[in-house]
């Protein structure tokens, strides 16, 4: 299906949901509310117009220190507004941030019948930090939301093991958070010696 | 009857006491490549659960990409699968030309298909070679080892490097391909070839080998699908997914290339299709070499090789112009391939991505100043607000840059797909359930790399 017929077929099914959606460099994008997240990933797996069979990646953004960081003065318009060839596609303009609030889940779904990939963002609160899990529809959700957890203290409501994956479990933080020093030292752990 | 309930709890095997027992395998175990903690629990010989424990080779990746420049993450990744260091680089680099919007010139679009494919026959013939020498065979291991060495010479040819190659450039490549690359091209697939013949008949029908590979740590394809699992280990299921062939990228889509597909998705099947995919690439790569466009020709047409500089001076002090106009000079062996005339084949002509040939950087102002508006901190490629995914065939499968932009010097966000970590996740349903020895020749196949795996 194509990019745009994808997003349309999906505000269509669920016009109360869907918060946004664009088109930049041919990723189509949908912005979810939370709550049917569910849902939506649901009708996208068996539904037989989109089959996204393959949920490819499951990530997070933490957007708090989007556009804050520090830029040139003299030349902060020196960045490359590069006019895309014709064969890259450039629909909309990227409309920036998904939503207020401080964190964003991102899905990728793929599927092998159609050959179409679908992002779906999903805004989340810094204070009620929590997704629903998709460990029912798809089992390899599993270590990718602990990764997420681990990362950046997202929540995934009905995750079996929700703990560490990469850091350790006395590790304090989560790193990928922009509030998160890059040198930040962490007390050693493991027996005295 | 009173003789049954006389009989001794010990002559029945079914009333012999018998206790779980946990065994820690690794984190430093000979067969957890590199570093993996597998906790599991036996009855017997038999894995009732396996718990995988990973993380301890991670290094922070994505937060280190978020703190240096566009160009600076390439040496990062070189170290994500640090067998196809050249695929990662790819990868990246194609996903921020995506941001920016800019197309590379065709030439380099080959030169990346060429040195990925040799990139992902080195990762195949390691990791088969290893899981080979897990289960016995160390001849082949030094064999397919072997084949490495001439295919990594290749690519110490064209990148100057053998390992951390850090190749690719946003909207481009270091340098242009040596003259007469498709010459030490052919005598090491020759040698390949002899390799992979020598392998196959060492292992395929050999009882040995085939016994532990067969019917072991078998996935359906919808399993596999459903954790995430891409490349050779899918494709041993039975789906032919292939991100070469289903969203194509760079030229793949020109060249002509079959999809290796098993169908019991066990370990003798993922060996095929591997044993397969070396072969296709081959073709994928003389195939490539073949249809390129010509690079400019650098050659001295009396000595049939490039012109040192430091000649050419001397050739031109004396006069001796004809002999020298219409060739080019080798300024510096490290820049080879870089050169005035090879740069526009090679890079983007979008100045405020690339970095200018060095003639013009130590020739001309405008070169200078490209060179340092590039250089300089917090200037470099700074493309527009935006978010991409994209998605190359990595040799374990769909690797993935995810990557957001603020419109800042360095990369906002940046997220690795790393295909072996869906593989990965999957493994205690693989072993559990498997005998403990089935363990070896299953983790072998998965190919697991902790650089990838952790980041």
């Amino acid at each position: 299906m194509k990019t745009s017929l994808l997003i349309e077929s999906v505000t269509d099914r669920f016009p109360d949901v869907v918060l946004a959606s664009h088109t930049y460099r041919g990723d189509a994008t949908v912005v979810l509310g939370r709550k049917s997240l569910l849902k939506v990933a649901q009708f996208l797996k068996e539904d037989p117009a989109f089959e996204m069979n393959f949920l490819m990646d499951l990530t997070a953004v933490d957007y708090s220190a989007f556009g804050k960081r520090a830029t040139p003065a003299f030349f902060a318009s020196s960045g490359v507004a590069v006019k895309p060839s014709p064969q890259i596609p450039d629909e909309d303009p990227w409309p920036g941030p998904p939503a207020e609030s401080r964190f964003a889940v991102v899905y990728h779904f793929f599927s092998t019948a159609h050959k179409h990939r679908l992002r779906l963002v999903v805004p989340v609160e810094e204070g009620d930090a929590e997704v629903d899990s998709l460990i029912p529809l798809w089992p390899g959700a599993n270590w990718l939301e602990r990764e997420v957890w681990d990362m950046f203290g997202i929540n995934f409501t009905g995750h079996p093991d929700l703990k560490r994956i990469l850091m350790y479990q006395e590790f304090e933080g989560h790193p990928l958070r922009k509030d998160y020093p890059v040198n930040r030292r962490q007390p050693l752990i493991g027996p005295v010696n | 009857m009173p003789m049954e309930t006389t009989q001794t709890p010990q002559s029945d095997p079914a009333e012999l006491e018998s206790r779980d027992m946990m065994l820690n395998i690794g984190p430093a175990h000979p067969a957890m490549h590199g570093i993996v903690r597998i906790v599991t629990k036996l009855e017997g010989e038999q894995i009732q659960e396996a718990e995988v424990e990973i993380g301890y080779l991670h290094r922070g990746f994505e937060k280190m990409a978020e703190t240096v420049d566009y160009n600076g993450v390439i040496p990062y990744t070189d170290r994500l699968n640090y067998v196809s260091p050249l695929i990662n680089n790819m990868g990246y680099c194609m996903a921020v030309e995506k941001l920016l919007g800019i197309s590379v010139p065709e030439r380099c679009h080959y030169i990346r298909v060429i040195v990925s494919e040799l990139s992902r026959i080195s990762d195949h013939l390691t990791c088969v070679g290893a899981s080979a020498m897990e289960l016995g065979a160390f001849t082949v291991f030094l064999y397919m080892i072997k084949a490495r060495e001439y295919l990594w010479e290749l690519v110490e040819k064209v990148t100057g490097a053998r390992l951390t190659v850090s190749y690719c450039r946003v909207g481009g490549v270091k340098g242009d391909l040596p003259q007469d690359f498709a010459e030490p091209c052919a005598k090491a697939f020759e040698e390949t070839r002899k390799v992979l013949k020598e392998a196959d008949g060492l292992l395929t029908r050999n009882r040995l080998f085939a016994d532990r590979m067969i019917g072991t740590g078998v996935i359906s394809a919808e399993d596999a699908i459903s954790y995430g699992i891409t490349g050779p280990f899918l494709r041993g299921s039975g789906s032919d997914y292939d991100v070469r062939k289903d969203c194509p990228y760079a030229v793949y889509d020109r060249l002509p290339f079959d999809v290796p597909v098993g169908t019991h998705g066990d370990n003798m099947d993922r060996y095929l299709v591997r044993m397969e995919e070396m072969e296709q690439s081959m073709r994928i790569v003389e195939r490539a070499l073949a249809d390129m466009p010509p690079g400019p020709v650098l050659v001295n047409p009396e000595t049939g090789r490039p012109i040192p500089a430091a000649e050419m001076v001397d050739q031109a002090k004396m006069g001796n112009i004809v002999s020298i106009s219409g060739t080019s000079a080798v300024a510096c062996p490290t820049l080879e391939g870089a050169n005035h005339t090879q740069h526009p084949s090679i890079a983007t002509d979008e100045k405020r991505v690339f970095l200018p040939p060095k003639e013009d950087t130590y020739g001309n102002i405008e070169g200078l100043m490209q060179q340092f508006k590039l250089v300089m901190f917090d200037h470099g490629v700074r493309p527009p607000t935006g978010e991409v995914y994209f998605p190359v065939e990595g040799a374990n499968g769909e690797l993935g840059f995810y990557l957001v932009s603020d419109g800042a010097s360095g990369a906002y966000r940046l997220r690795v797909r790393p295909p072996c970590f869906a593989i990965m996740s999957a493994l205690p349903k693989l072993l559990t359930g498997g005998m403990i020895a089935d363990m070896i020749p299953t983790f072998g196949s998965v190919n697991m790399i902790g650089g990838e795996l952790d980041r």
